[in-house]
C-alpha cells in the first residue's frame, strides 16, 4: 500500500516553480469486472491506471496539468505547463484566489476491511456461476446476468503548504438482473447494479443479498410480466430506499451543488432552481425532512476524511426539519459565494480537476416501521428499484420510473403492478413528504455513475435513506 | 507531449515487443488510445477553470486455448517503463487465464487488415482561441467549454492486423444566457479554427438570443405541432443508440427497438438511417479489431442491419460487422427530406420550435416511449412567426409516433453534430441529422 509514496514525496520536494502555491494529486486505480451471462462466464475486464494532476496558483490564478508521466522530468514538465497556462490566462480569469486559504492537513484514510484480501477470481466466478445457474428454466426468462465489479484506489495529495493526505479505498458493486419476455412485453428485475455499491470487501456481497438471489429475482421478473400496468392518477406514494436514493440524488443533491448555483454548469449539467440567497430561508420540504452530508458511514461509497482539495470532511445538516441550511459546495465555491458548505470538492481520477460533487447525501431516519408506513396509506402505491430518470436542467420538473410497483389499499399491501412511473416538481414534492421510515427501513446505497462537469466526470456517490411516504403524487404506467 | 509520429512508433514498438514475448499458441489483440488536450471552462464570459491533460493507455487481450481476458493499462510515455508495464500485464493475464473456463463465444478476426488515417491540421493556439472567445463574449453572459488537441487510436493483433487513426480537433461548446435565464446553445468545432468562421457562428447564436428577451410563454400540458431541430433529434437518436441497434440487446429483449426489429412497429417511410463510418471522424476499426462496415440500419422506415460485435456473432450465429464492445453506433447519418430550411417556420405554422432536448429516458422501453425536457431556445410560433420563448416543458411520446405516424417532414439541410463528450477521453462520435417537423408532440408537465 502507498508503495509509490516515498518516491513521490522525493520528486515533489524536488519540483521547481515560480508559483505561490502548488499541489500534486496522485491516483493509482486498479479494478476488475467479472460477469456470468446465461451461465457463460464473460472474459474478465481488468484495469490498472496511474497518473498525477499538478495544480498551480500564480498571482491568484489557478491552472492544472495532468500527466501520465510520473518521472521527475514528467512531473516538472506538467508543473511548468500548468504554470504557463495560469500566466497566459491571467487577463481572462474569472476568479482571484490570492486570499483563498489552502490545506496543510495530514491524514490517512482506509476503507473498512481494506487489509483483507478480496476472494480470488476463480471463487468470484464460482459464486456468479452458481447464481446464474439458480435462475430457473423457463422459456420466458430470456436473459440473466450476475456480476461483481471491484475498484481499488490509492490517492496521495501533497501541496506546497505541507499537506499530506493518503487514502486507500476499495469499492464493490454486486449485481444480478433477469429479463422476462412473453412475446410482447419484456420486464427486467434487478438487484444491485447502479443502485448498490459500497466500500469494503466480501462483506458487501453478503450485505447486498446477491447470494441466493437468482430464483427470487427471476420470480419477480415473471410476476411483473403478468402484472397489470400501474393505474393513472393521484395516489400516495411509498418509495423504498432503492428509489429514494435517486429521488434524493436528482431533486436534492444536484440542485444544492453550489457550482451549479454559481452558474458553472449552465452549459452542460444545468443550473438550479435554488438561489444562493435561499440558504437559511427556504422551506425545502415538510418538517419531517432532514438531509445530511455524511462522510462518516464507513461502508458508504463517498466516505472519506478529506476531499480532493484537501478540506477535512465532517457531517453537516443541509436541510433540517425541512429548512434549507447549507449547499453542497467545497472550499472554492464557499470562497466564491461567501457561504458555509461541505468538503465535497472531488475529481473522478488523476486526469480531471476537482469540482463540487454530491459525495454521501442521506436522509435521516424517522420513527415509523414499514408496517406503520403502509398502514397509514389509504390509496397508494409502493415503488422500488429505479430504472428511469429524467429532470429539467434547473432540477425541478421530474419524471422517474421504477421496476417494481405494488398497490396499497386501506393500509394493506396488494397486487404487483408493472411500469410504475411518477412525476412532480422538486420545489413542491418534498413538501408532500408525509411519513419517514425508521432505521429498520433504511439502507446504505450508492452509485458509481453520477455524471457532471466540463471536461465530463463520472463519480461515485452514496445515498442512505429510509422508506418515505409522499401524499397525492401523479402516478402512471406504461403502454403495453 | 510526444509528437504523433512518436506515438505511432512507440505503439509499434510495444506491438513488436509483445509479438516476441508471446509463447505459442498464445495470441493477443492490443488497442491504443491517447490524447493531449487543452481544456478551458468559461463562466460569465471569463475563464473559470483551465488546464491540460496528457494521457495514453493500451487495451490488452491475451488469448490462450479458448480462454481470454482483457487488461487496460495506462502508459507513461517512457518506452522502457511502458514495456515494463506491458510485461507485468502479460504476467497478470497469464496467471488469470487458467482460472477461467473456455469461452464458447470467443471469435477472433484472423484477417491481417491494415488501416492508416492521419489528419494533422495545425491546431489553434489556446491563448489565441481564449482571447477571441472572451473578446466575442464581452458584455454577454457566456458559459462554455473549449477542448482541443490531438487524439490517437491504434489497434494491432498477433494475426498481423494493424490500424492507426489520428486527428487533431477542437470543440468549443457554449451557451449565451439572457438575463431572464433563457439561453441559446451553439458550438464551433472542427479541425481548422478560423477567426471569421468563429465570428459567424457566434453572431448566429447572438441573433437568436434577442428573441429570448421577449416575455416567457407558459404552455399547458397537451398536444402540439412541433419542429425538432437537428440538435434536438440528436438527443432522441442518442437515447436509441443505447441498445437500440445492438444485436445482443435485441436478442435479449432489452432493446428499445425490439418491436421494430421484430417487424411489429415501423417508422415513417421517409426515415433512412445509416451507421456511416467511412468519411466520419471515428476510427475505421472497432475496439476489438474488426474493420467497421457502413451499415444501413433503417431503410424506408423498416428494420435493416443491426450492430454485431464478435461475441454476438458467435452467440447468435450472425456475421460480425465491426460493432464495438457495446454495439453502440458512433457515426449515425439520417437522410434528409423535402422541407427547406427557409420554410420551417411557415410549415410549422402554429406550434413549438425546439432547438434542444435534454435528459431523455424511457417511460416504457418496449414501447419505445420516451420522456425528456426542452432546453435552450424553445419558441412558441404562431402563423409562421416566432412569438415568445417557452418555459421548460416535459414531453412523453413514443419514437414510433414522433418518427412514424406523426412525422410530417424532414429538412433537406442536415447538420453535422460533433460529440462534445469527454467522459474519460474526448469522443470521436458524430451524427449527421436533419430537423423533423412532427404533427403531434405530447407535453405532460
Ligand atoms: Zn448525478
Amino acid at each position: 500500500m502507498f508503495d509509490f509514496h516515498p518516491r513521490l514525496k522525493q520528486r515533489f520536494a524536488a519540483l521547481r516553480t515560480g508559483a505561490e502555491f502548488f499541489s500534486l494529486r496522485y491516483v493509482c486505480e486498479s479494478g476488475q469486472h467479472l460477469s456470468v451471462r446465461k451461465n457463460v462466464a464473460e472474459p474478465p475486464s481488468l484495469n490498472r491506471d496511474e497518473g498525477a494532476m499538478l495544480t498551480v496558483r500564480v498571482n491568484g490564478v489557478e491552472a492544472y496539468a495532468a500527466t501520465n508521466d510520473l518521472s521527475q522530468a514528467g512531473l516538472q514538465a506538467a508543473l511548468e505547463r500548468a504554470e504557463q497556462h495560469a500566466r497566459q490566462l491571467k487577463p481572462h480569469a474569472l476568479l482571484d484566489l490570492r486570499e483563498q486559504a489552502v490545506s496543510s492537513d495530514r491524514a490517512d484514510y482506509f476503507s473498512p476491511h481494506f487489509d483483507q484480501a478480496f476472494p480470488p477470481l476463480s471463487d468470484c466466478y464460482q459464486l456468479l456461476g452458481d447464481e446464474s445457474a439458480a435462475v430457473p428454466q423457463d422459456e420466458r426468462l430470456v436473459n440473466w446476468q450476475a456480476s461483481i465489479g471491484l475498484t481499488q484506489v490509492e490517492q496521495i495529495y501533497l501541496n506546497s503548504a505541507g499537506a499530506e493526505l493518503r487514502q486507500a479505498q476499495r469499492f464493490i458493486y454486486p449485481a444480478l438482473d433477469v429479463t422476462a419476455f412473453d412475446g410482447n412485453d419484456s420486464q427486467t428485475r434487478t438487484l444491485g447494479r447502479e443502485n448498490f455499491g459500497q466500500q469494503g470487501g466480501f462483506d458487501v456481497i453478503s450485505r447486498c443479498g446477491l447470494i441466493g438471489a437468482g430464483p427470487k429475482i427471476a420470480d419477480q421478473a415473471l410476476q411483473l410480466l403478468m402484472a397489470p400496468n400501474t393505474p393513472q392518477g393521484p395516489r400516495d406514494l411509498l418509495l423504498m430506499p432503492d428509489q429514494m436514493m435517486l429521488q434524493i440524488h436528482e431533486s436534492i443533491g444536484h440542485p444544492l451543488e453550489l457550482d451549479r448555483i454559481l452558474g458553472d454548469e449552465r452549459n452542460y449539467a444545468g443550473t438550479s432552481f435554488v438561489k444562493a440567497s435561499d440558504f437559511g430561508h427556504l422551506q425545502y420540504g415538510s418538517s419531517l425532512l432532514n438531509v445530511t452530508f455524511d462522510p462518516d458511514i464507513p461502508e458508504e461509497l463517498a466516505s472519506y476524511s478529506h476531499d480532493d482539495d484537501g478540506s477535512a470532511a465532517s457531517k453537516q445538516f443541509l436541510i433540517r426539519e425541512g429548512l434549507l441550511l447549507r449547499p453542497l459546495g467545497g472550499a472554492l465555491s464557499q470562497f466564491r459565494a461567501g457561504l458555509d458548505g461541505v468538503a465535497n470538492s472531488r475529481a473522478c481520477g488523476w486526469n480531471r480537476p476537482p469540482i463540487d460533487r454530491m459525495a454521501n447525501l442521506n436522509i435521516e431516519p424517522g420513527d415509523q416501521s414499514l408496517e406503520q408506513l403502509i398502514q397509514g396509506i389509504e390509496r397508494g402505491v409502493l415503488m422500488r428499484t429505479n430504472r428511469s430518470w429524467s429532470i429539467d436542467d434547473a432540477r425541478n420538473k421530474f419524471q422517474f420510473g421504477c421496476e417494481w410497483g405494488q398497490l396499497i389499499e386501506n393500509g394493506e399491501l396488494k397486487g404487483v403492478v408493472k411500469n410504475p412511473n411518477y412525476r412532480g416538481i422538486s420545489a413542491q414534492f418534498w413538501k408532500s413528504l408525509r411519513a419517514v421510515g425508521d432505521a429498520s427501513t433504511s439502507q446504505v446505497l450508492g452509485t458509481p455513475n453520477c455524471g457532471k462537469g466540463e471536461p465530463n466526470q463520472v463519480i461515485r456517490v452514496g445515498h442512505a435513506s429510509p422508506a418515505c411516504v409522499f401524499s397525492n403524487v401523479d402516478v402512471f404506467g406504461g403502454d403495453a | 507531449m510526444s509528437t504523433v509520429n512518436n506515438q505511432a512508433r512507440a505503439f509499434k514498438a510495444l506491438v513488436d515487443w509483445l509479438r516476441d514475448a508471446l509463447r505459442e499458441p498464445e495470441q493477443f489483440t492490443l488497442g491504443y488510445a491517447a490524447e493531449s488536450s487543452a481544456f478551458v471552462r468559461f463562466n460569465h464570459g471569463k475563464v473559470r477553470q483551465a488546464g491540460q491533460v496528457q494521457q495514453a493507455n493500451v487495451s490488452f487481450k491475451l488469448i490462450d486455448d479458448g480462454r481470454h481476458a482483457d487488461l487496460q493499462i495506462t502508459l507513461s510515455g517512457d518506452p522502457e517503463a511502458d514495456v515494463q508495464r506491458l510485461s507485468e500485464g502479460l504476467q497478470q493475464l497469464r496467471e488469470t487465464l487458467p482460472l477461467l473456463p473456455r469461452d464458447p463465444y470467443l471469435l477472433l478476426n484472423h484477417n491481417h487488415w491494415q488501416s492508416n488515417n492521419v489528419q494533422d491540421h495545425p491546431l489553434p493556439d489556446t491563448e489565441q482561441a481564449v482571447a477571441e472567445i472572451t473578446r466575442a463574449a464581452e458584455g454577454l453572459d457566456l458559459v462554455g467549454f473549449y477542448a482541443a488537441g490531438p487524439i490517437s487510436r491504434g489497434f494491432a493483433s498477433s494475426s498481423g492486423a494493424f490500424g492507426w487513426h489520428q486527428a487533431n480537433s477542437f470543440n468549443f461548446d457554449f451557451s449565451l444566457f439572457h438575463e431572464n435565464g433563457q439561453a441559446v446553445k451553439a458550438s464551433y468545432a472542427g479541425h481548422e479554427w478560423s477567426s471569421d468562421g468563429f465570428a459567424r457562428r457566434f453572431e448566429q447564436a447572438r441573433e437568436q438570443l434577442e428573441f429570448l428577451g421577449r416575455p416567457l410563454r407558459t404552455l399547458p400540458p397537451g398536444e402540439y405541432r412541433a419542429y425538432l431541430a437537428p440538435a434536438a433529434l440528436e438527443e432522441i437518436m442518442g437515447m436509441l443508440s443505447w441498445g437500440g441497434f445492438s444485436a445482443q440487446a435485441i436478442a435479449s429483449k432489452q432493446s428499445p427497438l425490439q418491436k421494430f426489429y421484430a417487424g411489429e412497429a415501423h417508422f415513417s417511410p421517409n426515415v433512412w438511417l445509416t451507421e456511416q463510418v467511412s468519411g466520419s471522424l471515428s476510427p475505421a476499426f472497432s475496439d476489438e479489431g474488426y474493420p467497421r462496415d457502413d451499415l444501413g440500419l433503417i431503410a424506408k422506415g423498416t428494420a435493416n442491419a443491426r450492430l454485431i460485435n464478435s461475441r454476438s456473432a458467435a452467440e447468435y450465429g450472425l456475421a460480425a460487422n465491426g460493432a464495438s464492445r457495446y454495439e453502440y453506433p458512433t457515426a449515425l447519418d439520417m437522410q434528409g427530406g423535402q422541407l427547406e430550411q427557409k420554410y420551417i417556420l411557415e410549415e410549422l405554422g402554429t406550434g413549438l420550435y425546439i432547438s434542444n432536448l435534454w435528459y431523455l429516458n424511457y417511460s416504457d422501453q418496449p414501447a419505445a416511449r420516451l420522456t425528456g425536457m426542452t432546453r435552450f431556445a424553445t419558441f412558441w410560433v404562431e402563423n409562421g412567426q416566432i412569438q415568445a420563448p417557452v418555459s421548460t416543458m416535459r414531453f412523453d411520446d413514443s419514437v414510433y409516433s414522433l418518427l412514424g405516424s406523426q412525422l410530417e417532414a424532414l429538412t433537406r439541410e442536415r447538420e453535422l453534430l460533433l460529440s462534445a463528450s469527454t467522459y474519460s477521453q474526448r469522443a470521436t462520435a458524430s451524427m449527421l441529422l436533419p430537423g423533423a417537423l412532427v404533427k403531434r408532440l405530447t407535453l405532460t408537465l
